[in-house]
C-alpha cells in the first residue's frame, strides 16, 4: 500500500438532480433573468457577487467564503452536444464521458486502472453510496463501495462480534485461491479477497480520526466526512466519489424553498470536507469536482424549473486557480437552445484538465481526444 | 408419496427449476421430481397458469403506482419473476429482454415498455422468425434504436445494424464476418417507414403506450441486394432471409447455450473464440431448422439433454437470479405488502436494472457480474435473508432438520442445509470448514432454543461462499 501522503487525490461529488444552474450562479444583473424568473429567482440585493455579472445563490455562502480565498474555479456554460434531458441518459454521458454513443466503462474507472495497473491497492478508488455509480466501472477495477464507513464490510448481518469474526475467517480461509480451479475461480477468490481486506482497512478509519469540524447528520454531510476520514488515514486511495440521491436537485416544484435548503446543505458539508482536510494539513493534495447532470430551463414554470441544458461545474481546492471559466450563457431569448441555456465548454475539457494537470494522467487514452484545458489547475 | 423420488431426482430437479426458472423451495422440488423430469420441462414449456400471482385489487392498495402499469413496471416485472408459476415463460422474458435490449432511460415510458415484455410473454418460446418481426416493430425498440429517425430519403443505420450485429447474427461466425457495411444499409433501407405513433406528452392525461405504425409513403420501396439475395425487400423479406443463415442458427443456439447451460465469453468474442461445447450447438442448430426456427423445441431439446443435466453450477447466478431466487427460497414477497421497489433497488445494486441495461449490448454476464462492490452487496443481501429464521422458507429447513433427530452430526447439518437450499455443492474444504464450524463437538442439538438460528448462521455462510455464486 502506497502511504506518500502528497500523491494527488481527487474528490466528485456528484449533485444528481440537475441543480438549476441559472439559480445557482446567478445573472443578477440581467434583465432577462427577471423577465423569465418571474416566482422562481433571488433577489439580486441577496445574490453573493462573484463580479459584476454574476454571483452565487445567498444559500451557498460557504463556497463563496472558499471562493474569495482565491479556491475555486466556477465552470459557466459547461455541456456536452446534443443535450441528452434524460437524467439517466445524461448522468451517463457524465459517468462515461462519451456523448455519442451508450458504454459502460466509466471515466473514472479507466483512471483508476491507470493509477493502479497491477491492482496492488484495493482502494485506490472508493465510493460512498449504494451501488457503484458507472463513472467508477471498467473491467478489472475492484472499487469499494461503502454505505457506511463503520459499518462496511462482508456478512455484516451476523449477530455478535465473535460469531462474525470467526465467519470472516473461514470467508478468507474458502476464498483462498486453490490451484487448478480456473480462471473465473480465481478471478472469484481475488475478488473476495481484495473485498475483505479493503472493508477491514476502511472499518479502521475511523478509529484514528478527530477533528474539531461537526459534519451535518444528513447522508451527504456523513459521506463528506468519511471521504475525509479515508484520505487522512492515508490508505493510498486517489479517487473518491459521492453522490446526492437520485432526483434531490429535480426542482420541478416549490424551488425557491427546496433549493436554498439544499445548497446550504450541501456547500456546507463539501467546505467543511475541505477545512477537515485542512485543519489536518491535508488539504493540498485534494481536489473537489462538484457537477450535476444538466442545467434546467430558463423560463421557470411558476413553481419550479425543468429539464434544460447548459449548466455549471466547480472545481474547489488549494491546487485551484480561483475564479470564473467558460462565458456565462446569453439570457438573450434569440440565444437560446430550445429555451435552455446555450453550452460553450465541454465538459471533457474539465475532465481532462483534472486528469492530466491534477492526476498526472493520460487524459488523451482515458477521454479518446484531446480536449482544450481551462489552465484552472495550479 | 415420497417414495418415487430420489435424492439424485431431487437434486437434477434443483438444477433444472434454477436454470428455467428462479429456483423452488424443497416441497415443490419433491414434488415436481414426484411428477418427473420431462413432464416438468413440458409444463414449463408449456404453462396453464399465466396469472401473475396478483390479486389487483388487493395489489393496488399497497402498490398504487402499478395502476394501469404508468409506472413501476420494472417492479411489477420482478413481482411477476417471483410469483408467476410459469417460471420458464418469466425467463425466457428476461432472456430476450438482455438480448433486445432497450433502456427506459432513453425510451422514458413505462407503458410502451410494458407492452414490450407482454410481446415477450407471447412470442419468447414461439418461432425465432415471429419474435424478430414483433421486436422489429416494438415501439419501445424503434425509439431505442432511433428507427423512427430512418427515412426513404436519409436512412439511420442504428437498427438495422443492431438487428443483424446484436440481435440475430454477431458480427461473425468461425472467423467470418456474417454481413458487409452495405448489408447493414440495405436492411436499414428495408426497414425505413417501420415507426411509431407519436409519443403522447404526459401532461395532463398521463403517460400512454407508443404505437407501431407502417407508413407506405416513408418506405423505400427499391430494389435492395440483401446477404446475397436481391429484391424490393421489406422488413419481413430482410427477418426471412435472416432466419435462413446458419450464422442466425448459431446466434440463438449460442446465447441460449450460455443463458441455461454455462456461461460463455462475451458475444462480441463470437466471431473468433469457438462455442466450448460445439456438439451440443450444433444438436441446437438442427432442431432450428427442423422446428422452423422454434425456440420451444429448441429449448424442450436442450432442458432433456445430458449436456443441460450435467452442467450444474457452470454459470454465475446474475443479481436478477440472485434476489429472485432467494426471495423465492426464503418465501417473502409471496403477499403484496408496502415497500416493493426495494427488491428493485437491490438487483441494480448489484449491477443489474431491469428495463435499463447499461447499453444495446445488455449486460455483461458471468465473472462481470462480479467486482468488489456488487460481490460484498450480493453476499451480504443473501446471507441476510437466508440467515433470517423469521422466513417461512428458512423455517421449513429449521423443521427438516430437526426432523432428523435431536441431535444430529455435523456433516447432517451443513449436508442437509446445502441440500434443502437445493442441493448446493461446495468443495471438500469449504465443507470442512463450516463443519467444523457446525459444532465444536461432534454433535449438533436440534431440540435448543438456539438451534434455529445456528441453522440461519450456517445459512449465511453457505451464502457467502464462491459456489453459491453460481447456479
Amino acid at each position: 500500500m502506497t502511504t506518500n501522503k502528497k500523491d494527488r487525490v481527487l474528490v466528485v461529488l456528484q449533485m444528481t438532480g440537475a441543480y438549476d444552474a441559472v439559480n445557482t450562479v446567478i445573472p443578477y444583473n440581467d434583465p432577462h433573468y427577471t423577465d423569465y424568473r418571474q416566482a422562481v429567482s433571488v433577489d439580486a440585493a441577496d445574490v453573493l457577487h462573484i463580479n459584476d455579472e454574476v454571483g452565487f445563490h445567498p444559500s451557498m455562502y460557504p463556497i463563496k467564503g472558499l471562493y474569495d480565498q482565491g479556491k475555486v474555479a466556477v465552470i459557466q456554460g459547461i455541456g456536452y452536444p446534443v443535450p441528452n434531458r434524460s437524467h439517466f441518459r445524461s448522468l451517463d454521458i457524465w459517468h462515461t464521458a462519451e456523448p455519442a454513443k451508450i458504454i459502460t466503462e466509466g471515466w473514472l474507472g479507466k483512471a483508476i486502472r491507470d493509477l493502479d495497473p497491477n491492482r496492488e491497492n484495493v482502494l485506490t478508488g472508493v465510493n460512498f453510496g449504494r451501488g457503484l455509480p458507472r463513472a467508477l466501472a471498467a473491467p478489472g477495477v475492484s472499487v469499494a463501495s461503502v454505505g457506511e464507513l463503520e459499518s462496511y464490510g462482508v456478512l455484516t448481518g451476523i449477530d455478535g462480534e465473535d460469531q462474525r469474526m470467526e465467519a470472516l475467517d473461514i470467508f478468507s480461509k474458502m476464498y483462498s485461491p486453490l490451484i487448478g480451479t480456473g480462471p473465473a475461480n480465481d478471478y472469484l477468490s481475488q475478488t473476495g479477497l481484495d473485498a475483505l481486506k479493503g472493508a477491514d482497512i476502511l472499518n479502521t478509519a475511523p478509529d484514528n480520526y478527530s477533528s474539531s469540524i461537526e459534519y451535518g447528520g444528513g447522508y451527504f454531510a456523513q459521506w463528506c466526512k468519511s471521504i475525509a476520514q479515508v484520505h487522512l488515514a492515508e490508505f493510498g486511495t486517489r479517487i473518491l466519489y459521492t453522490a446526492v440521491n437520485p432526483g434531490t436537485f429535480d426542482t420541478h416544484a416549490n424551488q425557491n424553498a427546496s433549493l436554498s435548503k439544499l445548497w446550504e446543505d450541501v456547500t456546507t458539508a463539501t467546505v467543511d470536507l475541505y477545512e477537515d482536510l485542512k485543519e489536518h494539513n491535508a488539504s493540498e493534495e485534494v481536489v473537489i469536482l462538484m457537477f450535476t447532470e444538466f442545467g434546467r430551463r430558463v423560463q421557470d414554470n411558476g413553481s419550479g424549473t425543468d429539464h434544460g441544458s447548459g449548466s455549471v461545474a466547480f472545481v474547489m481546492g488549494d491546487g485551484v486557480k480561483g475564479g470564473t471559466y467558460g462565458t456565462y450563457p446569453s439570457l438573450e431569448p434569440s440565444k437560446l437552445d430550445e429555451g435552455d441555456l446555450q453550452w460553450n465548454n465541454d465538459f471533457r475539457c474539465t475532465y481532462a484538465e483534472l486528469l492530466d494537470k491534477w492526476m498526472g494522467l493520460d487524459d488523451r487514452a482515458i477521454l479518446g481526444a484531446n480536449y482544450e484545458q481551462f489552465g484552472f489547475i495550479r | 408419496m415420497g417414495d418415487q423420488a430420489t435424492t439424485q431426482d431431487i437434486a437434477l430437479m434443483a438444477h433444472l427449476m434454477r436454470r428455467a426458472g428462479f429456483g423452488a423451495r424443497y416441497d415443490d422440488l419433491v414434488e415436481r421430481a414426484q411428477k418427473g423430469y420431462e413432464a416438468t420441462v413440458e409444463e414449463l414449456l408449456n404453462p396453464d397458469d399465466h396469472s401473475n400471482g396478483l390479486d389487483l385489487d388487493l395489489a393496488e392498495r399497497c402498490f398504487v403506482e402499478w395502476c394501469h402499469f404508468t409506472r413501476a413496471v420494472p417492479e411489477y416485472f420482478a413481482w411477476r419473476l417471483i410469483n408467476s408459476r410459469a417460471q420458464l415463460e418469466e425467463k425466457m422474458v428476461l432472456f430476450w429482454h438482455s438480448i433486445f435490449c432497450t433502456a427506459d432511460s432513453k425510451v422514458q415510458s413505462y407503458p410502451t415498455h410494458y407492452d414490450q415484455l407482454e410481446m415477450f410473454r407471447k412470442y419468447g418460446m414461439g418461432s425465432f422468425r415471429d419474435l424478430l418481426i414483433e421486436i422489429s416493430k416494438d415501439p419501445a425498440m424503434i425509439f431505442f434504436l432511433d428507427n423512427c429517425l430512418s427515412h426513404k430519403e436519409s436512412i439511420n443505420e442504428n437498427y438495422g445494424r443492431e438487428l443483424l450485429e446484436l440481435f440475430s447474427l454477431g458480427v461473425g461466425k468461425d472467423g467470418e464476418y456474417n454481413y458487409t457495411e452495405d448489408d447493414v444499409k440495405e436492411c436499414a433501407r428495408a426497414f425505413t417507414g417501420w415507426t411509431i405513433s407519436n409519443p403522447v406528452p404526459g401532461q395532463p392525461y398521463g403517460r400512454y403506450a407508443a404505437k407501431f405504425v407502417y407508413v407506405p409513403e416513408d418506405h423505400d420501396d427499391g430494389e435492395k441486394t440483401f446477404l446475397g439475395e436481391t429484391g424490393r425487400f421489406n422488413g419481413e423479406d430482410i427477418i426471412d432471409i435472416i432466419c435462413k443463415q446458419p450464422a442466425a442458427a448459431r446466434f440463438i443456439s449460442r446465447h441460449l447455450y450460455s443463458y441455461f447451460v454455462a456461461d460463455e465469453p462475451g458475444v462480441p468474442s463470437w466471431m473468433e473464440t469457438p462455442p466450448q461445447d460445439l456438439e451440443t450447438i450444433q444438436m441446437l442448430e438442427e432442431e432450428y431448422y427442423r422446428s422452423g426456427y422454434n425456440i420451444g423445441a429448441m429449448l424442450k431439446l436442450l432442458l432433456n439433454s445430458d449436456a443441460f443435466k450435467n452442467a450444474r453450477f457452470r454459470r454465475i447466478k446474475s443479481p436478477v437470479e440472485t434476489v429472485i431466487g432467494t426471495l423465492r427460497m426464503v418465501g417473502d414477497w409471496t403477499e403484496p405488502k408496502p415497500g416493493f421497489e426495494f427488491i428493485f433497488d437491490e438487483m441494480k445494486y448489484m449491477g443489474q436494472e431491469l428495463l435499463n441495461p447499461p447499453s444495446v449490448e445488455g449486460w455483461h454476464t458471468g465473472r462481470e457480474w462480479i467486482d468488489g462492490g456488487t460481490l460484498v452487496h450480493r453476499i451480504n443481501f443473501t446471507a441476510d435473508f437466508l440467515g433470517d429464521t423469521k422466513f417461512p422458507g428458512i423455517q421449513d429447513i429449521v423443521g427438516r432438520l430437526a426432523d432428523i433427530g435431536p441431535a444430529i452430526s455435523p456433516a447432517e447439518m451443513v449436508d442437509g442445509c446445502l441440500q434443502y437450499l437445493g442441493h448446493y455443492e461446495l468443495s471438500d474444504e469449504s465443507r470442512r470448514m463450516l463443519m467444523q464450524r457446525a459444532a465444536k463437538d461432534d454433535v449438533v442439538r436440534t431440540d435448543t432454543a438456539e438451534f434455529p438460528q445456528e441453522v440461519g448462521e450456517m445459512l449465511q455462510l453457505i451464502a457467502s461462499t464462491k459456489e453459491y455464486l453460481y447456479a
